[in-house]
């Protein structure tokens, strides 16, 4: 079948190459590489970036881009903690309803403009960041919440699969990296059997066609964004988790990488392409390098160039094979004399 | 029995009367071709149609019942199906998916499951008789195969009534003859056919009846039995006009361009040619003879890779567009929507935009009051229609469009200009002052003229000398009284029966 023939040329296969590879030379170079207890922080540590990826995968397919999730995810933290702390008696599970229902309205928000106006969406959300942002602070006047209800710790605190190290320190996969891999097969889900997430792909692939069989466009341009903001809002809760404190600017300014990872994961940002396996790849081979780079000592001032390399090599690879292409099109059938 | 009518419908968009009480009827099983120029309606009609824009007034009705809410579902349920010239797949998603997902959310299906259909999929590619993998992408695809996936979604969908629109502009021959076969079998199965296209010989291959529209209105509809092509032509334009030959005398033996030898890997091989003052040198192929492509390397678009090309008798090099414009070199691209024009901007600026290092003020910037006379000018030599030279390229009809990209490259005065098919997609009215304003030029200023076209009248109209191009070679050369539909016909119909033994 002509999608098995494909396999050599996919961005999964060659991620997953990637990652291969890294994790051999790594484990050369440092032992401490391949425990057990070195990959469940990694991925704990990366779990809220996969987790906003998500989102950002759902808008990238659509073929948008939304660079407020970050905003979105801070203000709601702010908000749910600031409102169980002072107004509500909350719980774990309040605190997601919340966060969800908040995150979604204020991506619903960025839908509804971008939709409606047929505006760029990347001008949207940098006014709406700014914004979300902006209003936070002002209210907040930027003060930090140093504690925090109890109940926030325990998301991250609580593990599956524990092992005890001799010196008795425990580790085991975070239940917060659980939600992050639950919620990766319900995107997965979503986008490969229902006709809403078949419809993500219409739209990003040819909107002016989607049109015209049918689709949607306002209602699934709404749920994109709506959804982005929702799981903005998941990831808010699940960073607090793991933080433990709520600082206002630890979130803001990741969106840039989240994009690159999601990219990176064979998304196009013309639209119409990309897979959650290729984005959880991208993700981990992100998680791989940083984890690598302290592990070998070296400056993590070198973290950037690392990325942005990766990102320009990646985007480069797929150039290079498309104008391939375009030249050996056999154009004529030029008759020998 | 009708299977739609359409009953006094009109369409006024800001201003401009699209439709004027227009009735049409299409019936069960026929094929019914719809002609007019750019701009007459046909487009809007289409649209109504398919339920994408509303009518402003009249009356549809679908098998006997009259229809009042109507939106692009509601033409689909009414198995109301079109291939859009554009054709409207996703490239990015399999054949099956395409060939599905109209109709799974035209059902308002909420699971998308693959395996339950798959089947159908397969039957229906069958009926089709076309060897395509279900599995492969869309965007993949050949531009004929994408068709036929097209056509496939449109029978998973029970169409009934099926429009085409303008489908066979990027086709080859033998992909024009296989869709015509699949055309004339849907026909057989009862299924109504609305078939587009501006080639009139197509229409009277195909088509059961002909509707004409001008201007918004229905001025015809009448059995293909009781027309011909030239009673078409005049139906569309009110009166014969077009395609009397038209050549003047006044060639130099002086040369303006000379070619040899020149070849391009996987393109053309060993062309040689000169051309002469004055001239109008025509080049007519088939699809993929490599006509385009050597167009393109003269113009350094994609360069050749050997050969030498003398310009006024210096050998220069063509590596880029820049090194062709410095050489005097013009290019008329077919596709002019893409490759000619910059089409947010204003008519002014477009014809202005090649000659802008000419129109500067002493120290060197741009004077724009040149430009506004060299706009004004040129939208009155070439009586292109518009009140405001500051008007948006997009705004304008196909020809109007196609002149402005003739005058930013006349407005160079070059030595040479490539016309690749300048009237593909433009109204027959149009055309004829295109080549009223070449000849003129060619005559007056001296530039010579290539002239590639698919329509072989077009060719034998106005060219002093023919080259008929094959396999990437030059086949023959025509000169003279040599130059008949006739003997060019022959030439290209003796090339698409050898191809069809080669392909046996």
């Amino acid at each position: 079948m002509k999608a098995r023939s494909n396999l050599l040329k996919s961005r999964e296969f060659l991620l997953g190459i990637t990652i291969v590879i890294l994790l051999v030379v790594n484990s050369l170079l440092a032992p401490s590489f391949l425990t057990y207890t070195n990959i469940v922080n990694l991925l704990k540590s990366f779990t809220v970036l996969g987790i906003f990826s998500l989102g950002v995968l759902l808008v990238v397919i659509s073929g948008g881009v939304d660079v407020s999730f970050t905003a979105i995810a801070q203000v709601v933290q702010y908000a749910v903690v600031y409102l169980f702390l002072n107004n509500i008696q909350g719980n774990i599970f309040l605190s997601f309803v919340l966060a969800i229902v908040m995150g979604a309205l204020l991506g619903f928000l960025n839908g509804y403009l971008i939709h409606r106006y047929k505006m760029p969406a990347i001008i949207i959300t940098i006014a709406t960041q700014n914004l979300f942002y902006g209003l936070m602070y002002v209210i907040t006047e930027g003060q930090l919440l140093y504690i925090i209800p109890e109940y926030f710790w325990k998301i991250s605190n609580t593990m599956l699969f524990k092992q005890y190290a001799a010196n008795g320190a425990v580790s085991g996969i975070s239940m917060t990296t659980v939600i992050w891999l639950v919620l990766s097969i319900i995107i997965a889900l979503l986008l490969k059997f229902t006709v809403l997430g078949r419809s993500i792909y219409m739209m990003g692939g040819n909107p002016v066609a989607a049109q015209r069989i049918g689709v949607n466009g306002r209602r699934t341009t709404m749920f994109v964004y709506g959804t982005m903001g929702a799981i903005a809002g998941i990831g808010g809760i699940v960073h607090v988790s793991i933080v433990q404190t709520v600082i206002p600017n630890s979130i803001v300014g990741q969106e840039l990488q989240v994009i690159a990872a999601v990219i990176l994961g064979g998304a196009s940002i013309t639209g119409g392409k990309g897979s959650v396996l290729g984005t959880f790849l991208g993700v981990l081979l992100f998680a791989i390098l940083s984890n690598s780079l302290t592990l070998l000592q070296i400056s993590s001032y070198w973290y950037n160039v690392f990325t942005g390399s990766i990102i320009l090599v990646s985007v480069l690879l797929n150039a290079v094979q498309e104008l391939q292409q375009q030249k050996q099109k056999i154009r004529v059938r030029v008759e020998n004399a | 029995m009708d299977f739609i009518t359409i009953q006094h419908a009109s369409k006024r968009f800001s201003g401009v009367q699209a439709l004027k009480d227009v009735t049409f009827k299409v019936k069960q099983g026929e094929i019914h071709g719809l002609v007019g120029e750019n701009g007459s309606g046909k487009s809007t009609l289409i649209k109504i149609l398919a339920g994408v824009l509303p009518a402003d007034g009249g009356e549809i009705t679908i098998e006997g019942k009259k229809i009042t809410s109507y939106g692009p579902l509601t033409g689909i349920r009414h198995g109301i199906s079109v291939i859009y010239q554009d054709i409207s797949l996703f490239p990015n998603l399999t054949v099956m998916e395409n060939i599905l997902l109209g109709r799974v959310l035209e059902q308002n299906r909420k699971i998308f499951s693959r395996k339950q259909f798959e089947q159908r999929v397969v039957n229906i590619l069958d009926e089709l008789g076309v060897d395509i993998n279900h599995h492969e992408l869309v965007g993949e695809l050949p531009i004929a195969q994408q068709q036929l996936v097209a056509i496939a979604r449109a029978l998973n969908n029970d169409s009934k009534l099926l429009i085409l629109d303008e489908p066979t502009t990027a086709l080859t021959r033998q992909e024009i003859n296989q869709l015509f076969r699949l055309v004339n079998n849907l026909k057989d199965l009862g299924i109504a056919i609305i078939f587009i296209s501006h080639k009139l010989d197509e229409i009277a291959e195909l088509c059961d009846t002909v509707s004409i529209l001008r201007d918004g209105e229905m001025v015809a509809s009448k059995l293909m039995s009781e027309l011909t092509i030239n009673k078409i032509e005049n139906f569309m334009v009110g009166k014969s006009m077009i395609h009397t030959r038209n050549i003047h005398a006044h060639v130099s033996p002086e040369q303006v361009m000379e070619i040899t030898n020149l070849t391009k890997k996987n393109n053309f091989a060993d062309i040689s040619f000169s051309l002469q003052r004055g001239e109008v040198l025509g080049v007519i192929g088939l699809l993929g003879s490599g006509r385009t492509e050597l167009a393109s390397a003269l113009f350094g678009t994609a360069p050749a890779d050997s050969g030498q090309i003398k310009i006024s008798g210096e050998p220069v090099t063509i590596k880029s567009v820049q090194d062709a414009v410095k050489h005097g070199i013009a290019y008329v691209p077919e596709d002019r929507l893409t490759q000619g024009l910059v089409m947010n901007k204003s008519i002014k600026l477009n014809i202005a935009i090649a000659t802008l290092d000419q129109s500067t003020t002493s120290i060197g910037l741009v004077d724009t009051e040149k430009i506004d006379a060299m706009a004004e000018k040129w939208i009155e030599d070439m009586a292109i229609k518009t009140d405001d030279k500051e008007k948006i390229a997009r705004t304008l009809s196909g020809g109007n469009q196609q002149k402005i990209v003739l005058a930013k490259w006349l407005a160079m005065d070059p030595k040479v200009l490539i016309l690749d098919g300048p009237t593909v997609g433009i109204d027959v009215g149009a055309k004829a002052g295109i080549f009223i304003t070449i000849n003129e030029m060619a005559k007056n200023s001296g530039m010579g003229v290539i002239l590639i076209s698919d329509e072989i009248r077009e060719i034998t109209s106005h060219c002093h000398r023919v080259l008929i191009m094959k396999n990437g070679r030059i086949a023959r050369e025509l000169v003279g009284e040599e130059i008949t539909d006739m003997a060019i016909q022959r030439d290209l119909d003796e090339q698409k029966r050898v191809m069809a033994q080669d392909l046996k």
